[in-house]
């Protein structure tokens, strides 16, 4: 961001975007067997849980500092659906990234196109993304915005709060947590399930559905450069990807004296050798 | 506060023909789904008749989500080891029958919920409507957590519980003698499975009701419907009945399921969903208001339901009680009065449409079914008729006629019994 380096101005609310996957249903995933690959069609889908705390998480600042939340997605015309849910929530409005170009997309063009559209949508003060999507676990995408906007990150957060110019977040690590701050504008990586998404309301999602507030853009409106997008511009090589069967039980039962039934399994663990004897 | 001329509390089949109609005529209408979408949380049998459809969709035959047309009738008296079936087939070279088909609701209710959008309603799902809202006494909208919507009507298309009919103060709760319970297996078998199974085309559907031992010879019937690719195995059954013998609903069907006459169908079936839903009996007589100022009520939520026995009706009903009270609306808005005055017509276009007469007519059918006999004693009578008419064992063979005397005269008195055909031929 080329004025990323100023001071925000006190009281004016804050600039948020919230960036939305839509994914499949976790509980409908099932691997297709013969292709190797997730399962997409007839599987419903909905807003990756982990965005639905950064959505929450952006709702939270603006309740207690006023200003802007704008969703953002990138991906078919039936991720709306999401961005609806968001408004729902209580986003003032979306805009969604949607372009056969951008289509095979890996990580590295996402996060190049979602940070090439945040670029065009003004002063922006903070971004939030969910920690990672429930359908590729990879969380480059946040990363990668910040790394493309050239601004500070904090990863994997689970509270956050705004002193005067400066954002301070704890977040989670393998240990622990850790508090950070810094200076705006900055993107934070939510960790999932880190406070209760609010459900929407009505009078918003007639809002969400009437009223003129999801923009799409095409990768020439938000100033992309085609030969980056796509499966052209996407590293990601996915050479195999293994299933695992699990094995069938062997249905034996030890029956009789219970005090033998012990003794018994725990020779025959010990003799397959799930167990040290 | 969001304005409407027009909320519907309900996107089932009865609110989404009302959205529909409403949106057509040009109303500003918000219709308002508990689920995420429309059909998720609905049961039925299986079945839907057909009649009203065309009429109001053009297009239906090329568009509805039909599984199969229903071309066999089956009508099977059932004790625990026999059974005898009456069977009644329509089936016409293409393989297509207009009267009633099987549907799926999930699929089928989106569907109408989608013809409303598209005719210019607006949908919202997964909320819950809290109450009704009222200025000076009247109904004025509804109330959904922090919200209010206003309207100059509100119609509960809320099905067979209906809190908003009961919170406009035009029903009662519903006592235990006035409902049945009804529960349904949805079981999945591959299509060429199904077709020749039940000897059916490629489009072609069988529908069955059971009477007998399917419901353990309690007041009820059970029910199965082909669709594509699988079978819904149900049965439905009295819930006074339920509690005086100290049964549970899934025993019952648990039993069916096992009959060997069933067991043969759904073999090998992987049951992919399991759904219990409670029916309306009231029969016209005791037929709750259908509306007051502002507010009218449609399908399950006014009870419009018909069931006598072997057909199980509520999707066409709803339909048409939807469009009826649309009609009603849409003469309330003429005349610029939606009081109980403004909205009187909708009985006179439900009269129009037959159903008040359906209605009528079987407005008996409910005390009919409550004669126990038909569901303990006939069953039996004509399942052990058969099985000594077709026994052969060395022992010299019985005239039929002298069968037929033993059987029915042992078991019920030849008066109750042609009272009871009489009470019967008349309320069906």
């Amino acid at each position: 961001m080329e004025d990323g380096q100023e001071a925000r101005p006190p009281n004016q609310g804050l600039k948020i975007v919230v960036c939305i996957k839509q994914v499949p249903k976790g509980e409908q995933l099932e691997i297709d067997p013969v292709k190797k690959t997730l399962r997409r069609e007839g599987v419903e889908s909905e807003m990756n849980p982990a965005d639905k705390n950064a959505v929450e998480m952006a709702l939270g600042f603006k309740d207690e500092h006023g200003g802007e939340v704008i969703a953002l997605s990138m991906g078919s015309r039936s991720f709306e659906r999401s961005l609806r849910m968001a408004i729902g929530m209580g986003a003032d409005r979306a805009v969604l990234l949607s372009d056969r170009a951008l289509a095979g997309s890996d990580t590295t063009p996402t996060s190049y196109a979602l940070a090439g559209t945040i670029s065009l949508l003004g002063k922006i003060d903070l971004i939030l993304c969910g920690e990672e999507t429930s359908d590729s676990s990879t969380g480059h995408v946040g990363p990668g915005i910040a790394g493309h906007l050239e601004i500070p990150q904090i990863t994997y957060v689970t509270e956050a709060k705004v002193e005067n110019d400066k954002i301070i977040a704890k977040r989670q690590v393998e240990f622990g947590f850790e508090t950070w701050e810094t200076t705006f504008p900055a993107l934070l990586t939510v960790k999932f399930g880190c406070n209760r998404p609010r459900e929407p309301t009505l009078s918003r999602k007639i809002k969400a559905k009437r009223g003129n507030v999801i923009q799409t853009w095409s990768a020439k409106d938000a100033g992309l450069d085609e030969s980056k997008l796509g499966l052209n511009g996407s590293p990601t090589i996915v050479s195999t990807i293994d299933t695992v069967e699990l094995p069938s039980r062997k249905g034996e039962l030890f029956s009789g004296n219970l005090g033998k039934n012990v003794s018994d399994l725990i020779s025959r663990l010990v003799r397959d050798g799930f167990i040290r004897g | 506060m969001d304005e409407f001329d027009v909320v519907i509390i309900g996107a089932g089949p009865a609110g989404s023909s009302t959205a529909y109609r409403l949106a057509k005529e040009g109303f500003n209408v918000l219709f308002v789904e508990r689920s995420n979408r429309p059909g998720s949380k609905n049961v039925f049998g299986g079945r839907i008749y057909s009649y009203p459809f065309p009429e109001i969709y053009p297009d239906f035959w090329k568009e509805a989500p039909i599984e199969r047309y229903v071309t066999q009738e089956n009508l099977v008296f059932m004790t625990e080891s026999n059974s005898v079936t009456m069977k009644f087939d329509s089936s016409s070279s293409e393989g297509v029958s207009t009267q009633s088909f099987t549907a799926l609701r999930e699929k089928f209710d989106s569907w109408m919920a989608k013809k409303a959008e598209e005719a210019g309603a607006l949908l919202i799902t997964g909320t819950r409507v809290d109450d009704l809202y009222w200025e000076n006494g009247k109904i004025a909208g509804i109330i959904a957590g922090p919200d209010t919507v206003r309207s100059n009507v509100v119609v509960a298309a809320d099905g067979v519980v209906s809190d908003f009919a009961q919170k406009a103060g035009l029903r009662r709760e519903l006592t235990a003698k006035e409902v049945s319970v009804a529960v349904k297996e949805t079981i999945k078998l591959p299509k060429e499975t199904i077709q020749d199974r039940f000897n059916l085309g490629k489009r072609e559907g069988a529908a069955y009701s059971f009477v007998g031992s399917a419901t353990g010879y309690l007041r009820g019937g059970g029910f199965l419907y082909t669709n594509k690719e699988t079978i819904s195995l149900g049965a439905v059954v009295n819930s006074e009945d339920l509690s005086l013998q100290k049964k549970e609903i899934f025993e019952i069907i648990e039993n069916f399921k096992l009959h060997p006459f069933i067991q043969k169908l759904v073999r090998g079936g992987k049951v992919v969903e399991y759904s219990a839903h409670m029916i309306p009996e009231l029969g016209v007589n005791t037929l709750p208001a259908l509306f007051k100022d502002n507010f009218l009520a449609v399908g399950d939520a006014a009870a419009m339901v018909i069931n006598h026995g072997y057909t199980y009706r509520g999707v066409d009903l709803a339909v048409v009680s939807g469009i009826s009270a649309a009609e009603a609306i849409i003469q309330a808005r003429q005349r610029g009065d939606y009081s109980h005055m403004g909205l009187s017509s909708y009985p006179d276009f439900l009269k129009k449409r037959g159903i008040m007469d359906d209605m009528n007519k079987f407005k008996n059918a409910p005390s009919f079914l409550q004669n126990a006999r038909i569901f303990t004693a006939y069953p039996r009578m004509v399942c052990d008729f058969f099985d000594r008419m077709y026994t052969v064992d060395g022992k010299g063979k019985e005239k039929i006629f002298d069968i037929g005397k033993d059987e029915m005269f042992g078991k019920v008195s030849v008066l109750k019994m042609l009272r009871d055909m009489m009470s019967g031929l008349r309320s069906m």
